[in-house]
């Protein structure tokens, strides 16, 4: 188990690493700085501010002079916020993108789940194929299609729901957390759906019915217990996907998390504040895949018994 | 595994349950009604105010934003302030001054009960050592070249003087202050007004880091120490940044407001909402289509003022075709300016064919084109392209943007229906724009600019030959001479006024720019904000404003009001 573990932190070092690089020096090939503006930047006042952030040095000094910063923990000063770092401006976006991922997840759970257990109720009939073809749709259907059909529908046909924002109109949230939540209410359907079928043919399905029992309480009582727990695995690398994932939401919607922030820094070309939320991002991701990893590794006793832990 | 497989059954009965609970909470805390943020604040004192987007930063050295100009202004206070009614200059920490026979020195008398918000006395000496900091080449002040008119700011802001003495500002006394000038400057009072002249509390910036540095934590909420009617009290990013009257305040008894909520909403759409909701007291913008309906209602919350800003297309006159003054011009005077703010714009802004724009007091505005379709053809024949033949094609560049890409679609089609001629537009990304611009790799762009000061000079200083933003190329020795030598010594202000107009006169004769129109400030406000006026600079001063807490909620009359 801890040759794995080790094994799969060491392989994850040079993925990061790379993600840095990358993005480190394709921020500087954008055309246009930080500093650029309207009103031009008189070349001494562009000098003292390239001095003040290490502009000033050669790039690549630039690059190991991060690195060093980053080994730290230091993502460094924002460019476009004087006086802020960029670690404080991700932990303030976090808890925003965190709970409108929880929303986004919420939504998933509960249409997914009910649309997936419908759709196992009567395999093959009208009641299986409309919330499967409803799923397919929102497998396929991007959020920046889906969230401007919303907010064209509900925000400004009918005037039922704020059309942006986070917390200053009632409603508005609940709109971003549905456009999140769709795609993943697709995957959660088909996954229940799986899982249902296969529970609803156990023995002990045909026991509770042979008990005479209402067909509601078979389900309900029962079935569902052993029908999502496929739905409960894949919660957790869902909620890494909806904080990654949510910057299209966010910027539709004007929501103050980290994945508009994200998107602000590129086009304010806030150097440090683009890199430090990709590393953060990419760490996050590359974590949630080890967790998951682990997790699989754990429920499945033919791994698990590679590991020795038997 | 069993029994794993009964935990994890547990585990996803609670979830589902829980999850209902949260749902159902959700909504419910969505559904109960709560009093508004405009009820409440008018009950207790409290100003909710739209700022747009988030505040890039509270140190007044560093600021470039008209936002963090506004909140500024709350926080710390100048020498001068200005009535935001009649925009005279009145007290602020310096209670009098004399000003030279010759206009070139200023002393001014502090008022002893001026106080930081730790009680410790505003000096005279605060004023000297934050100006220093201010103009420091190491501070990267952008707006740095508007204290130019104090002596020697140029070059010691560029390097070229070390010697703070050098400066011309000196404590002759703990509460006098002597500023002496390069030059009379009729709009001194008003730079004085500004961020980048705001004293600063020594000892708390030197408490956490270097004075010049840009990052430091001195503007946190627990570190703040200002000299203005309101202090710091609370700061979420993106959420709001809260202000409260300062006590120690020399005014305090003359400040109404008890806090000011200073809300970042982006979108034009939201803030309508909010402030239809009763969320906000005063909004920042609001979309363009709104505003013909809250024209239309009785007792409108809409306050539409003009505003010293200018819109317009900006020429490469050193490329071809562009590089002909009379293909300038005919673009120029194809274009129906009325109509285009008419239709287009609604009618929210002022059409208008000057550089600089109309209402600053005793400047006469250089209105050069007006809309001459016959004159436009004609001019564009001289230049060898009769009825568009022959035409190389023109680009036009602007920053992706609903409002930039509607008024460039209405330009080109006057543009083709007047002269025949093919104009392709080119969007881009603001920073990519910017480099476009800046690098010069464009023949046609658009542009807007906001003054900082109610003079000419705001607009003209620019175009100087070889200035930082003079994209345009144009380059004349005698506007030169007169922006850079005449103007600034001239002995009165509507000599200067006059001087500067001739320049503006200049400028226009060459046609490097197409001025479409003026532009206005627009927000909503409510009936209970008092003390609140409109001017062109969009000057606030908060120490001023009330609430009425009888005047409740603005609401949309209902239909058969």
């Amino acid at each position: 188990m801890w040759r794995f573990l080790t094994s799969r932190v060491l392989q994850s070092i040079p993925v990061i690493l790379a993600v840095i690089t990358v993005t480190f020096f394709l921020v500087r090939v954008a055309p246009g700085g930080p500093f650029s503006s309207e009103k031009a930047v008189m070349p001494e006042v562009k000098a003292a501010l390239e001095a003040q952030y290490r502009l000033d040095l050669p790039l690549f000094q630039q690059y190991l002079a991060y690195l060093g910063d980053l080994a730290q923990g230091d993502l460094g000063p924002s460019f476009k916020y004087p006086g802020r770092d960029v670690n404080e401006l991700i932990a303030a976006g976090l808890p925003v993108t965190a709970e409108l991922g929880f929303y986004a997840l919420l939504v998933a759970v509960i249409i997914g789940g009910l649309a997936g257990v419908l759709a196992s109720l009567k395999p093959n009939t009208a009641q299986d194929y409309v919330p499967m073809t409803a799923a397919m749709i929102g497998i396929c259907m991007p959020s920046f299609l889906l969230g401007p059909l919303l907010v064209l529908v509900f925000g400004i046909y009918l005037d039922w729901l704020p059309v942006s924002g986070w917390g200053d109109i009632p409603g508005d949230k609940l709109l971003p957390a549905i456009t999140l939540g769709s795609a993943y209410a697709a995957y959660i359907a088909r996954l229940s759906r799986a899982g249902m079928l296969e529970v609803m043919s156990q023995d002990y399905i045909r026991t509770a019915r042979a008990k005479g029992l209402p067909e509601w309480q078979v389900v309900v009582k029962h079935a569902l217990r052993g029908g999502l727990i496929p739905v409960v695995a894949f919660l957790g690398p869902a909620f890494a996907g909806l904080l990654a994932g949510s910057f299209v939401v966010e910027t539709i919607f004007q929501i103050p998390g980290l994945g508009r922030f994200y998107v602000q820094a590129a086009f304010n070309r806030d150097y440090t504040m683009i890199l430090g939320t990709t590393v953060f991002l990419s760490t996050l991701i590359v974590v949630f895949n080890l967790l998951s990893d682990i997790l699989a590794a754990w429920m499945n006793p033919r791994l698990r018994a590679q590991f020795g832990d038997h | 595994m069993m029994q794993e497989l009964i935990s994890l059954h547990i585990r996803t009965e609670r979830l589902i349950s829980f999850s209902w609970l949260v749902s159902t909470m959700v909504v419910l805390a969505a559904c109960s009604p709560s009093e508004s943020n405009v009820s409440l604040g008018n009950r207790t004192g409290v100003l909710y105010y739209g700022i747009g987007s988030e505040v890039q930063t509270l140190d007044p050295h560093v600021v470039s934003d008209t936002i963090a100009w506004e909140i500024s202004g709350a926080l710390f206070e100048g020498l001068i302030r200005h009535d935001p009614e009649t925009m005279q200059p009145e007290p602020g920490v310096a209670q009098s001054w004399d000003i030279s026979d010759d206009g070139m020195t200023v002393v001014f008398h502090l008022n002893p009960q001026a106080r930081w918000s730790n009680g410790d006395s505003v000096t005279a000496e605060d004023f000297v050592w934050s100006w220093r900091r201010s103009l420091h080449p190491a501070m990267g002040n952008v707006l740095i070249d508007s204290m130019y008119p104090i002596k020697n700011a140029e070059p010691y802001s560029k390097g070229l003087i070390e010697d703070p003495e050098a400066l011309g500002v000196r404590a002759l006394g703990p509460h006098t202050l002597q500023v002496e000038l390069e030059n009379p400057t009729p709009h001194l009072f008003s730079l004085l007004d500004s961020p980048i002249a705001a004293p600063v509390h020594r000892p708390t910036i030197e408490a956490h880091g270097a004075p010049m540095a840009r990052y430091t934590k001195w503007t946190r909420v627990e570190n703040m120490v200002s000299n203005g009617p309101f202090r710091l009290a609370q700061w979420k990013m993106y959420r709001f940044l809260r202000v409260e009257r300062s006590e120690t305040y020399w005014d305090a008894n003359n400040v109404a407001l008890n806090a000011i909520v200073f809300k970042p909403v982006d979108s034009d759409t939201v803030e309508e909402k909010m402030f239809r909701a009763g969320q906000l007291h005063v909004t920042y913008q609001l979309p363009v289509t709104k505003i013909p309906a809250y024209k239309a209602v009785v007792d409108s919350p809409y306050v539409e003022a003009p505003l010293l800003g200018s819109y317009y297309y900006l020429f490469n006159i050193d490329r071809p075709p562009v590089d002909d003054i009379r293909v300038r011009e005919a673009l120029s005077l194809a274009i129906d300016r009325d109509l285009l703010v008419e239709k287009v714009l609604l009618g929210t802004e002022r059409p208008s064919a000057s550089m600089v724009p109309a209402g600053i007091p005793g400047y006469a505005a250089q209105q050069h084109a007006v809309f001459n379709p016959d004159r436009a053809r004609e001019l564009l024949a001289e230049a060898g392209y009769p009825d568009g033949a022959g035409w190389p094609g023109l680009e036009l560049f602007y920053n992706t943007s609903e409002n930039h890409r509607r008024i460039a679609v209405a330009a080109q089609q006057m543009w083709k229906e007047h002269l025949n001629l093919d104009i392709e537009l080119t969007n881009q990304e603001w920073k990519v724009y910017l480099d476009t611009v800046d690098s010069r790799k464009f023949r046609m762009a658009r542009m807007s600019w906001i003054g900082s000061f109610p003079g000419p000079g705001t607009f003209l200083d620019r175009f100087v030959t070889g200035g930082a933003s003079n994209r345009i190329g144009f380059s004349s020795e005698r506007y030169d001479e007169l922006i850079q030598q005449i103007a600034p010594k001239a002995k009165s202000r509507d000599l200067r006024f006059d001087f500067m107009s001739e320049a503006e006169k200049i400028f226009m004769q060459e046609v490097p720019v197409i001025p479409l129109y003026n532009r206005n400030g627009k927000h909503l406000v409510q009936p209970s904000v008092q003390g609140y006026y409109p001017n062109i600079l969009e000057y606030r001063n908060f120490k001023q404003v009330s609430l009425d807490p009888d005047a409740g909620v603005w609401q949309w009359p209902s239909e058969d009001e």
